[in-house]
């Protein structure tokens, strides 16, 4: 089974279609980049496929079922483009407060393993209003993995990170691959992208311009599916 | 989780993020000591109109300072992009507006819980307050139901557009009218020391139809709300 199938999506905001006839599948363990120029559809398909918008035609599956079930959610871990923790909570309240929502067994012990594995054990309690950019980014991550998901689901992750969190990022992203876990991702980063994709799908004025295995020359020249495939 | 877990998980997180910031909070305090201020000087504390307006006034206030609640309902879940985490969580919409409309609910009643002493002390009713207090809690604490669940799924609704504080009290407001028409009878009633009988037995109920209509229909639409 499929861990994503995305089977002739379309989008509309009003009579503009911002995807036409998406049709996509991700194997698990696979990871997916989604890859486009600004406004080619990357983050709305990504919105789809994470269930918070439903698309105006066709099907989306995780692992066989509806993406707003709650078993589907469960399996799933998003990073869109705002952190997604509250600023006026602690590092550990906000990871305890997504452990409960997502019905850990035990929410204080994994939010303190994921503090430690983002090196951010030692402001455990500070409020998060107070955090550098880092800092606050890496928390992103551990609220995204707190809940170990099958499927990741990443829109744009690599912009605006520091080195370091750039660094925990793609630890934890090689191993969550290793581990047979299916990733889903768009990016404007090519280079750090293609390091870990296995599939690379170009958008193209919310269509598919190019879907197929990440090769080589994908990874030594990440200009290449661009030069290949998209608009002149 | 059961759905109660996940309910009194999202008001918990709600009223302590409020407490901290108090952002709602001391908008609507202030909002209401005010209006209850200019109200004092603009009727006559010993006259019996004042008494038999009493409860249009309250309400009045409460409606408004309520509105600054309910506004940032939702609107706090905008920095960060917060909503876009507890719409991927594997929580029911609906259990995520009932938290919600519990942590609004109490903190709208502890503003009218401020306010209620402070209207009967400026309008010299603190007698007929104090006799008639259980009733006009329970007034109270209808009303304020149905202005939170109305509020708070407006809130929901509104979020992601840009004049939001004013569209929030164009669509309340509207819909509210039955309740409120009813709380500030009873209300008024109360205060000019008739029972909890007769027509006041009648807006009660009326107000525990609306309440439990406008629950279930927001519990109901709450999904359609946030996802489409």
């Amino acid at each position: 089974m499929s861990a994503v199938v995305i089977d002739g999506v379309w989008k509309f905001y009003g009579d503009f279609p911002a995807l036409r006839d998406i049709q996509l599948a991700a194997d698990p363990g696979a990871c997916l980049a989604l890859i486009g120029r600004n406004g080619a559809g990357k983050t709305t398909l990504l919105r789809i496929v994470a269930g918070f918008s439903r698309p105006g035609r066709g099907k989306i599956k995780i692992f066989g079922t509806e993406p707003r079930e709650a078993e589907t959610r469960r399996k799933m871990g998003f990073i869109g483009h705002g952190i997604s923790v509250y600023d006026e909570l602690s590092a550990f309240e906000n990871l305890k407060l997504f452990g409960k929502l997502y019905g850990l067994s035990d929410p204080r012990k994994s939010a303190l393993e994921w503090l430690e594995r983002t090196g951010l054990e030692r402001v455990r309690d500070g409020l998060v209003r107070e955090f550098s950019r880092g800092m606050r980014q890496r928390l992103a991550v551990a609220r995204a993995f707190l809940h170990e998901p099958s499927l990741l689901l990443l829109d744009e992750p690599f912009t605006a990170l520091d080195d370091r969190a750039i660094a925990v990022l793609q630890r934890l992203l090689r191993e969550a691959l290793a581990a047979g876990k299916t990733i889903v991702m768009s990016t404007h980063q090519l280079r750090e992208a293609l390091e870990l994709a296995s599939h690379v799908a170009l958008l193209n004025r919310g269509h598919v311009a190019f879907h197929g295995p990440c090769t080589p020359e994908m990874v030594a020249d990440p200009g290449y599916v661009y030069a290949r495939y998209g608009e002149s | 989780m059961n759905f109660f877990r996940q309910v009194f998980v999202i008001a918990v997180k709600d009223l302590r993020a409020e407490i901290r910031t108090k952002e709602a909070i001391n908008a609507s305090f202030a909002f209401a000591l005010v209006i209850l201020l200019l109200f004092s000087f603009a009727f006559d504390p010993e006259a019996e109109t004042t008494r038999e307006i009493s409860g249009g006034l309250l309400w009045i206030v409460f409606a408004f300072a309520g509105t600054l609640v309910l506004n940032r309902s939702f609107a706090r879940e905008l920095p960060n992009d917060c909503l876009d985490a507890l719409v991927a969580a594997p929580i029911s919409g609906a259990a995520l507006y009932l938290g919600k409309a519990i942590a609004n609910y109490v903190l709208v009643l502890a503003m009218e819980l401020v306010s209620l002493p402070v209207f009967s002390i400026f309008n010299n009713v603190t007698r007929p307050v104090g006799q008639q207090i259980w009733p006009i809690l329970l007034v109270m604490a209808l009303g304020t139901w149905g202005l939170t669940v109305i509020g708070t799924i407006f809130s929901a609704l509104t979020v992601n557009i840009r004049l939001r504080e004013v569209m929030l009290p164009m669509l309340t407001y509207p819909i509210l009218v039955p309740a409120l028409m009813g709380a500030m009878l009873m209300t008024s009633s109360l205060v000019m020391g008739k029972p909890l009988a007769g027509d006041n037995l009648t807006w009660l109920k009326m107000l525990i139809g609306f309440d439990l209509i406008y629950t279930a229909a927001s519990l109901a639409l709450v999904e359609i709300v946030l996802v489409g």
